[in-house]
């Protein structure tokens, strides 16, 4: 395949973009303005169908990444798009191509219940009814919405919540789904959950996805591909196998763990 | 299933924010409604709070008898269109003043991912039938002014103070809205806007004349409160400018509206940029 | 007595960073205050002497009225951060401490009403100072005591509005209803000399008065007083605090009691 085609066909395509913060220091009347680079260059491109996990440390540049790819932070150089959109320009439409999920918070009404929320997410994404209901009924049944879904999400756990999340990002048949710690403070059982059903998410409608994760259980199960974020650049990016392979004795996590410190020892 | 990259076309008459704005607001009166005890007792509050306000403002009409040479029933009118102006702005913005929390805890960034404005999304949170309790009275407060100050009406009269009412409104949302604004730039700026918005309908309570030449040009040509409720009663009363501004002045209303709504925009604009810029 | 102290400074140090807040409500007072002086200035201009109130008297209470909001927060939403811990349940731990949760919680406010008046109450009675004529205090001392007696009547009043959370699931109608009501009642939006003399006489005797309008006619030496002196007017204060810190030590005795039995 030519690099046209593949440029064309890229669900997300990243080439050097990085993101600069200016921050000011000391006491008002000597603030001196520095310019610090959170991420400095990033090159990613992810094909239709894969999942690609984003994995580094806290403050490596991860979630400025994400907010670039979703459209919420505007790069301050480099090229970038996804699904076929430069993200910062064209924020409402591609929110409409792809779905969005922060672990950290809720996409959900707070205070709505959870079925409110998601007729609610119907409406503002436009997904015709019949195709809703379709999806709806499809969703709800394989991540068993069904007993909470009257409950109001503030009263929802963790798992449900994010169960409910999963199901409002993907209402709209989107074909790449950004993951922000989908995982983060489940238990075991809805971490299962969460997995098998990106798993087969994935295996049978081919959407991609792309999720940042602290958790390497994520990677093995889910994964073919890493991408390791370090210092604001990409310090790994390859499939799990060339990630042993580079300290064949140890397990995947002192593989890792090594990665984050050598980006530590850079410079 | 349609290929979902393509947009969908969905054949709409209303424009979308629009269209959004009522869902959104539909689903959180609905959402009100289930705790029927809840908005009862905050309705009751709201309605409370203006029986205080406005007992305020009648007794100091009653022991004034004239204020700055208004009447109780023009006074009546002045304090009934400040009122139904601001809760009107409240119930259709006021939320907006809680940006700062939105950014601080990343409810924006949620409200940025959807496919609606995000200016909707923040207006229509937590929108409550609540403040019709503002709302509601202060228009009777009106009625009950215009019926006892019995200013001469002519269909087109009738029509040009409805014009300036809407102009009102507008002006009350849009100076609430560039405060609120100022909250992506200063992380505690909201109190402060507070003093501009909240202190603009205290002023705008009392016939202008009471605070003398130096704070009507300031609320005429700068933050342009004089529109929504001083001109429109000078006009409706057809009394020339104690303040000696000409009386002209009374129909630029919905010239200021639209300006004034222009600058919102502006601010939301920019501000957004801001934001979408540093990510704080 | 010494961990009061502790909490005390605790208070006192912790509103202490919130700088640019602090500024932001001087300048919300002081327009308020300006707004109200003007509106009664007009007023004034119509009949100099209303019910032993002239302009000056007027306006001084205006400005002392704002500059109590910081101390007294009459008008502001659920400031005790208890009603949240009511609302999470964490008050089970507060109530597990040796020290009483209301002595606690008061010597935590005096520290925070303390720093309010110092940055907060008293630039905007200067600002107040600087715009209009002002009244001098025509009796120190008793005003400063009187004020002690408004930061620990502000305190009672919002620890009782704050318990009614472990009865009423949603609080936010009440903090309405009372940030109106409240100001009203304590002559904070308007002097009670200007209201009809009954229901001023009636508001008076309210504890919501003992908040503004009993500290300004001391201030200003009028009276109206109970018994006609500013000592009246002390005792007024005194009465309605250990009335409500009472029955604050009653209501925190049903809670505890409450939460015990529900666990939470």
């Amino acid at each position: 395949m030519t690099t046209e085609e593949h440029t064309a066909r890229a669900m997300v395509e990243a080439v050097g973009i990085g993101r600069d913060f200016t921050v000011a220091e000391g006491r008002f009347p000597r603030r001196v303005k520095r310019v610090v680079p959170a991420v400095r260059s990033i090159d990613l491109t992810v094909r239709p169908g894969e999942i690609v996990a984003c994995l580094g440390p806290n403050g490596a540049g991860k979630s400025s990444t994400m907010k670039m790819l979703t459209g919420i932070l505007s790069p301050t150089r480099g090229s970038l798009r996804v699904a076929g959109l430069e993200p910062s320009r064209r924020r409402t439409t591609l929110a409409r191509r792809i779905g969005v999920v922060f672990g950290q918070r809720t996409g959900l009404w707070w205070d709505l219940p959870l079925r409110d929320s998601l007729e609610l997410t119907r409406h503002l994404y436009r997904v015709p009814a019949a195709e809703h209901a379709h999806r709806y009924a499809e969703l709800t049944e394989l991540l068993e919405l069904g007993p909470f879904l009257s409950t109001p999400v503030r009263q929802l756990s963790l798992g449900q919540r994010m169960r409910g999340d999963l199901t409002a990002a993907l209402l709209h048949n989107p074909r790449l789904l950004v993951l922000d710690e989908p995982t983060i403070g489940l238990d075991v059982v809805s971490k299962a959950t969460i997995r098998s059903f990106l798993a087969r998410l994935n295996r049978e409608e081919g959407t991609t996805i792309l999720l940042t994760t602290h958790d390497l259980g994520d990677v093995e199960r889910l994964c073919e591909r890493v991408v390791v974020i370090d210092r604001g650049s990409v310090a790994f990016d390859g499939g799990l196998d060339g990630l042993r392979a580079r300290d064949p004795g140890s397990d995947i996590e002192t593989v890792v763990a090594g990665l984050y410190r050598d980006g530590a020892a850079r410079p | 299933m349609a290929d979902p990259i393509a947009p969908r076309r969905v054949p709409h008459l209303v424009p979308r924010p629009v269209q959004d704005y009522a869902r959104l607001a539909w689903t959180w009166t609905r959402t009100a409604f289930q705790y029927p005890a809840g908005l009862a007792l905050m309705t009751t509050g709201v309605v409370l709070s203006v029986v205080a306000e406005f007992g305020a403002v009648l007794v100091v009409f009653w022991r004034a008898g004239e204020l700055a040479g208004f009447s109780m029933a023009e006074g009546m009118v002045v304090y009934g269109l400040a009122a139904a102006a601001f809760g009107t702005a409240d119930l259709l913005m006021g939320n907006v003043e809680r940006l700062g929390e939105r950014i601080r805890s990343g409810e924006l960034d949620t409200m940025l991912v959807r496919p609606v404005s995000p200016l909707v999304q923040m207006a229509t949170d937590d929108f409550s039938p609540r403040r019709l309790g503002k709302i509601l009275p202060a228009l009777g407060i009106l009625a009950a002014g215009l019926w006892w100050a019995a200013p001469e009406w002519t269909a087109g009269k009738a029509l040009v103070f409805a014009v300036l009412m809407v102009s009102g409104v507008v002006i009350c949302a849009s100076v609430w809205l560039v405060g609120a604004c100022l909250q992506f730039f200063v992380a505690d700026a909201r109190e402060a806007a507070n003093s501009v918005t909240y202190g603009g309908q205290a002023l705008t309570e009392y016939p202008l004349a009471v605070y003398g030449q130096g704070i009507v040009r300031a609320v005429t040509f700068t933050v342009p409160l004089a529109f929504v409720s001083w001109q429109p009663v000078l006009y409706v009363l057809d009394r020339p400018d104690p303040t000696g501004l000409p009386d002209a002045l009374r129909f630029a209303g919905p010239a200021v509206a639209v300006l004034a709504a222009a600058v919102a925009a502006l601010a939301w604009r920019t501000g957004l940029r801001h934001y979408r810029s540093t990510g704080s | 007595m010494l961990v009061h102290g502790a909490v005390y400074a605790r208070g006192l140090r912790r509103y202490s960073t919130y700088r640019a807040a602090t500024l932001a409500g001087v300048l919300t007072n002081s327009v308020f205050g300006a707004i109200n002086a003007m509106v009664l200035l007009a007023l004034f201009g119509a009949r100099p002497e209303i019910n032993g109130y002239d302009a000056t008297d007027a306006v001084t209470q205006v400005f002392i009225g704002q500059a109590l909001i910081g101390v007294t927060l009459i008008i502001s939403g659920p400031s005790l951060d208890l009603s949240t811990r009511i609302r999470t349940g964490d008050v089970a731990m507060d109530l597990l401490r040796p020290v009483p949760l209301q002595s606690w919680w008061l010597a935590q406010d005096l520290g925070r009403a303390t720093f309010a008046f110092a940055w907060r109450g008293l630039p905007t009675f200067a600002v107040g100072a600087l715009l209009f004529d002002l009244a001098a205090p025509d009796a120190p001392l008793a005003t400063v005591v009187s004020l002690l007696l408004v930061a620990v009547l502000g305190f009672a009043l919002r620890y009782l509005y704050t318990l009614s959370g472990f009865w009423i699931l949603d609080v936010r109608g009440l903090w309405t209803l009372m940030g109106f009501v409240g100001p009203v009642a304590a002559g904070m939006m308007l002097p009670l000399a200007l209201f009809p003399a009954p229901v001023a006489d009636v508001l008076r005797l309210l504890p919501w008065a003992s908040l503004v309008q009993i500290p300004a006619e001391i201030y200003l030496g009028k009276d109206t007083l109970p018994g006609g002196s500013a000592l009246g007017g002390l005792a007024l204060q005194a009465g309605w605090a250990t009335v409500l810190l009472g029955l604050g030590a009653w209501v925190t005795g049903r809670a505890t009691r409450k939460v015990v039995v529900q666990g939470g």
